[in-house]
Formats: structure tokens, sequence, C-alpha cells
């Protein structure tokens, strides 16, 4: 939903990043308002996952030029943690496996710790119980995940509706997904789908990262950003991913080039 | 790894020494020594005779280089064997030095108070003699009889006399041998046929005078139908010169006994350079002698320069158990070689052994495990999971598994794992608002939980702080 005098959640300017000295991202501009949908479309190898990381704060990623306020807070000065506690969200591509730590454990930390970020009441493991069922059954979770180890020996679509389910339970500001709908199945992808439009409002925003239109789909968003070598070559309204998937990407770089 | 590089390292919160006028003997170990400290204890000489063998075994033996732990050779003449506070006869608590009580006010453990709250009975050893036995008469009541060795040997000498060096015979190995020559005190406990005992048994070891070397020598029966649930747990002030503790410990269980012997170790592991701690030997063993009888150790290591123990079950009676949960931490260039050995030689012996290995900082953890099935051992079964984590990418970890199956209708399983805290992981943890250092307690309490929930309540709470400070400062 684009609103023209919505305020401004993620402001990025000219952003640099390397990972071990290689340079990634060659300048990046991205402006997300609150109540927007983005999606951030790219071959392998244009940046997008780097973008998502280098926002979130990921260690391996070193900012080199540029800025990124978020929510009227320099992003950069801010740690991973303190980022996510100021409301910014990354939805792995990758989750991490934690053998021995409970999932619901796990859950009601970060439940707690964004609840306590916010003024708000921690909750004891019964309340916390009820609170994150009601979410399961939605994302169509079943009970038993709450005792497993935090994504150990999850299926790929499994560890994907934890990410989901934890950006329900946390309530994002902004919500970068980075390849959220890679390896889901039909069924699958619609539950997540349904996650993402559950969350998203007025006040918050949502930054898909994605190879394919098919999520977009169920999630229709604002404005489609291509990503080529580095930096955001095209953006447009959503037709611009029904076009890049009848005509692949090839034909936006013919035309950057020209 | 810079975030990785700082949660282990707050510095030793019990480094202090007290100063009580000790009774010490002069350095040197041989004959005369060993008369000394028998004398001084007042013996009778068939205990003597034990210690002089003992002795005369270990002039012919060399110490073990099998280990993964590297050390200077140990002077041996370079230790005092024997130091005693000065004697006094103690009627109540109030008669107690006051030092000595502000000592285990600084532990966190007030014997007197604390014990009582806990309703544990605690045999508290300060250096080398018990100074004070609290709980005694309530265990007396239903025939327990839980004391110091030096008491027990002048007041039992006949179940000393039988059970001493029946589990871990003096010669057994170079350390066995040391203590058996030297021991100076322990403790001593007998729980007679069907006697529940109906507390946890608690030592608070404590190592006080420089370069005194500790020898304490610790022996468990339990009769047929007894059970009992012992703890240990262990601090030492911080000291720049290395000392040995080489500690034996026994365990008998006779038909449908069970034993429950839990350790947390926090002894001054040295400085974050590698300086002084202690070099812990130790030899623990228990003897599962009476069919159906269960022996289960439970260990949580984060202490020590040097750790060298592998508490060990003999499955001798048909149907007997023996556990082992064990979790060792080490941090900067602490060591530790630990496991266990489970002989399978009754039928339908079953053994568990769940090890969890921490290292962190530049520190070496290895597990060493032999689990052996006889040709009697009809039916045997072993279960071993053995897992290590790595805590930044200095430190490292081992396994050294041995199975020897003589048996063919055995069935034995080993599992192992090694992970890493990572950069990753810490990173999830901090997408979701959470900071590193607990980020590490939680992955490192989950990594351990198998282990923990084998402790009594107050320890597994104890264990679960302990771990979090000896990491602080190693992940940040």
């Amino acid at each position: 939903m684009i609103d023209r005098n919505a305020r401004t959640l993620l402001e990025v300017r000219g952003l640099r990043a390397a990972v071990n000295g290689i340079e990634i991202l060659k300048g990046v501009d991205l402006t997300v308002k609150a109540g927007e949908v983005h999606a951030i479309m790219g071959v392998n190898g244009s940046g997008k996952s780097t973008l998502a990381k280098a926002l979130a704060g990921h260690p391996s990623y070193a900012i080199t030029a540029g800025s990124a306020m978020f929510d009227g807070k320099n992003l950069l000065d801010l740690d991973p943690d303190a980022r996510a506690r100021a409301g910014l969200f990354l939805g792995f591509q990758y989750p991490v496996e934690v053998p021995g730590v409970a999932n619901s454990q796990f859950l009601r930390l970060t439940y707690n710790t964004l609840q306590k970020e916010r003024g708000r009441d921690e909750l004891d493991p019964l309340e916390f119980d009820d609170v994150v069922r009601e979410k399961m059954k939605r994302l169509d979770i079943s009970p038993d995940f709450l005792e497993r180890s935090v994504n150990e020996g999850f299926s790929g679509g499994e560890k994907k509706r934890n990410e989901i389910l934890q950006m329900a339970l946390l309530e994002p500001r902004l919500a970068i997904l980075d390849e959220t709908d890679s390896g889901l199945d039909i069924d699958a992808l619609r539950v997540v789908a349904d996650g993402i439009n559950r969350l998203a409002n007025r006040d918050n925003a949502i930054v898909l990262v994605t190879h394919y239109q098919r999520l977009l789909n169920h999630v229709v968003p604002d404005y489609v950003h291509v990503m080529q070598g580095g930096c955001i070559v095209r953006t447009g309204g959503k037709e611009l991913a029904l076009e890049l998937e009848t005509r692949g990407y090839d034909w936006i770089g013919a035309a950057v080039n020209a | 790894m810079g975030a990785i590089q700082s949660i282990v390292n707050r510095p030793y919160q019990h480094g202090f020494v007290t100063d009580i006028e000790s009774e010490v003997a002069p350095k040197g170990l041989n004959e005369d020594i060993i008369r000394l400290i028998s004398t001084k204890k007042g013996e009778p000489e068939w205990l003597l005779e034990f210690r002089l063998a003992a002795y005369r075994h270990w002039l012919t033996m060399t110490p073990p280089r099998w280990a993964n732990v590297k050390y200077p050779p140990i002077d041996f003449q370079a230790i005092s064997y024997y130091s005693a506070p000065k004697p006094k006869k103690l009627k109540s608590i109030d008669e107690v030095d006051p030092e000595l009580l502000r000592t285990f006010e600084k532990l966190g453990v007030p014997m007197n108070e604390r014990a009582a709250l806990a309703g544990v009975a605690v045999d508290v050893i300060f250096d080398s003699v018990s100074v004070a036995t609290t709980y005694k008469q309530k265990l007396a009541e239903v025939g327990i009889i839980f004391c110091s060795m030096s008491e027990a040997v002048r007041d039992h000498p006949e179940l000393v006399r039988q059970y001493l060096g029946s589990v871990v015979p003096p010669g057994d190995n170079y350390y066995a041998a040391l203590n058996s020559a030297v021991f100076t005190d322990g403790s001593f406990c007998f729980i007679p046929k069907g006697v529940k005992c109906p507390m946890e048994l608690s030592t608070y070891f404590r190592i006080n005078t420089q370069e005194s070397g500790q020898f304490e020598r610790t022996l468990i029966v339990a009769e047929a139908g007894a059970s009992v649930s012992y703890l240990e747990g262990c601090t030492a002030p911080k000291f720049d010169t290395n000392q040995l503790h080489a500690a034996v410990v026994e365990l008998v269980a006779l038909d449908n006994a069970v034993i429950k012997y839990s350790t947390v170790q926090n002894w001054y592991a040295g400085d974050e350079n590698g300086v002084g701690g202690i070099y812990n030997f130790v030899t623990k063993r228990g003897m599962c002698k009476g069919v159906n009888s269960h022996i289960s150790w439970t260990q949580v290591e984060t202490g020590s320069a040097i750790t060298w123990k592998y508490p060990s079950c003999i499955l001798q009676g048909d149907n007997s158990v023996g556990e082992f949960y064990s979790v060792a931490l080490t941090n900067h260039h602490q060591q530790a070689d630990t496991g266990t050995k489970m002989i399978h030689i009754g039928r339908n012996t079953r053994s568990t052994i769940i090890s969890k290995g921490i290292s962190a900082g530049q520190s070496n953890n290895s597990y060493r495990g032999l689990v052996r099935i006889t040709p009697k051992a009809e039916g045997a079964r072993n279960y071993s999971q053995c897992d290590s984590m790595l805590i930044g990418s200095d430190c490292s970890a081992n396994t050294f598994p041995y199975i020897r199956v003589h048996n063919p209708s055995a069935k034995v399983e080993h599992e192992a794992t090694t992970s890493k805290i990572g950069e990753d992981q810490l990173f999830y943890f901090a997408q979701r608002g959470i900071g590193a250092e607990d980020a590490v307690s939680m992955i490192i309490n989950g990594f351990c939980k198998d282990v923990f929930r084998q402790l009594p309540m107050e320890f597994a709470v104890e264990a679960t702080k302990l771990l979090g400070l000896k990491l602080e400062g190693s992940v940040g």
C-alpha cells in the first residue's frame, strides 16, 4: 500500500559493502516507507542476500561507504542485536540449527527480549505457550515443534515456517525476508504467504528478497527492484516481476548496459 | 573472531589464602615421611604396611604419558606430604576458627546454616584434616557411618581394612600408588544393608596450604539394598605454583545397591596465560559387585590446569548398571583428558556414557573412554555419546573411544558429534535481539542438558551458574 505521506522506515543511500575484502554492494539506494511491500529480485550473486545481511549487521559484511537510516536511527551505529530490538527482522535464507536448545525456550527468550524493549510485560512459560500455540495454529505448524531443538533436523519448509513464526511473534517494524520462498512446496508457500500478509499493516513494511515471481502471486508488492552487480538497476511496480518471469533477467542487463 | 574471543574470562573468584597456622611436614618423600604421616594419625600397623608397600611399588613405576596433556616433570621431593591445622578439640561450630568459617563464607558455603538449610550433611575437608562433621548423629540413627577417613581408621578399622584398595589396588597406576602411600584424609561412608540414605551426603574439598600436595582418599560402601547420593564440590585458592592433587575414590555397591556420585569441580585453573593452577590427577572407580547394583558418576569439571580423570565402573554383578555423565569445560590454557571406563563382566550388564566437552580459549579438551565387554558378559549393552563444542578457533577437542568386545551377544553403540559456537549461530541469536553472552549461555546449557538433569537440583543450578561465569568474556 503506497501512501506518499507515510513515514520513512528505511533509507539506504550509496551503500557499499565487502566480504573478505571483495566489494559486493556497490552503491545501493533504497527507500522503504511504512505500509509498503518491496520485492528485491535478481540473479544469484547480484547482491540481494548481501544487502539483507548487511542491513541486519552480519559481522562478515563490512560497510565501506554510504548510509542506512532505520526509523530515524543510524542503523550502522547499532550492533546486530540492537538493530533487532529496534524492530528490524531478518528472515534467514538458511536458518541456523541450535542443538539442545528447545524451540519453545528460544522463542520465549526472543519474544520477551522484544517485549521488554517495548516496555511490555514479559510472559512466563505458560502465558507464552498460549500465545505461541495460537500463532502456530495459523501457520499450520504441529505442536511437537515446540519441544524440538531450534531448527535441528527441520526440513527446509519447517525452517522457513519457523522464521515466519518468529516474525509473527516479534511483530517487526521492518521484515526483510531472504529467499523465504525457496524450497517450499505450493501448500507451504501459501501458508508462509498468509503469514506475511497477516503481519503487513500501515505501520510496518516488508522487503522480500526472492528469485522467483511465484511468491509475489500471494504477497503483492508495491515496488519491485532488480539488483545486478551490487546495485539496484531497475525499479517498477508488480508488473515488473511478471515481465521478469516471462523475459528473464538478461534483457535488463542489456537495457542497463545500452 | 573478536566476538567469540572475549565470554570465558572472569578472574577466579575463590582466590585467597586463609591464614591459619599449619603443621607442615618437611618437603620430600621417603619411608620416614610415610611413617611420620602414619604416626601422626595414630594408624594401625596394617595401614602403615599398606602405605609402605604402595610406596615401594610406586618407586618402580613411571608417570603415565599416554594422556593428551603436557606438563613439565613433577618434582615429588619438592612437595610437602602432610599439613594439618593445629589440632584442637572442637565441641561445637563456635569453636571452629573464625578465619576458617569466613573462608567457607567466601566460598559461599557456610557449613552450619547452609548445610542445615539444604539438608546436607557436610564432612568438610580443610587441607588434610576434617575439622567439622555435621549430621553425623542423625545418620548414625539409621546406621550410616559418614566420617573422615582418619576417624574411620580409628573407629571402624575392620570395615576400612576390608574395602580399602579393593577397587583401586595400591599399584593400580602411578598416582593411585602415590595416593595409597601418602593419603592424609578423606571421607568414609558406609550405608548398611537395606538403608536408603535419608539425605544427600556432601563434602567440600579445599586445598589451602601453598605447595602442599593433597592426597584425598574416599571410600563409599553400600551394602545390599542400600542407596546413597554423594556430592563432592571443590574450590581452591589462587596460587602461582602448581599444586598436585592425586585423589583416589573407591565405591563398592553390593546386591541391589545404588550409589550416585556427583562432582562439581572448580579448582584454580591458572591465569589466562596458563601460569599456576591445580594438577588434578584422580583415580575414581566404582565396583558393582552385587547383582542389580547401580553406580552413577556425574561430573562437571570446570577448573584445574590439567585434569586427568576417568571415573569408571566395573560391572561385576549380573544385571548391574554403570553410568557416566560428564561436562568438561576448558578455557585459556587448560588441558583436560577425561572420560570413563566401563568394564562389563557380569551378564546383562548395562552402561551409559554421556560426555560433553566444551573448549574455549587456547585450551585442549579430550574425551578418552574404554568400553570393554569381557567374554562372560553375555547380553551386555553400552550406549556412548561424546559431544564436543568449540568456542572460538584456537582451542581443540579430541575423542578417543576404545571399544573392546569379546562377547558376540553384546550391543555397543557409540555416537560422537563436534559443533562450534560460531559467528553464524551468534548472529542468528543477535538478529532475534539476544546478546552474545545470553546466546552462549543458552547454547551451552542446551548442550549440557542431558548431564545437568542428572545432578541433584541445587547442584544443577550451581553448575549452570558456574559455566556461565567460566565463559564470561570469551564471546562478546
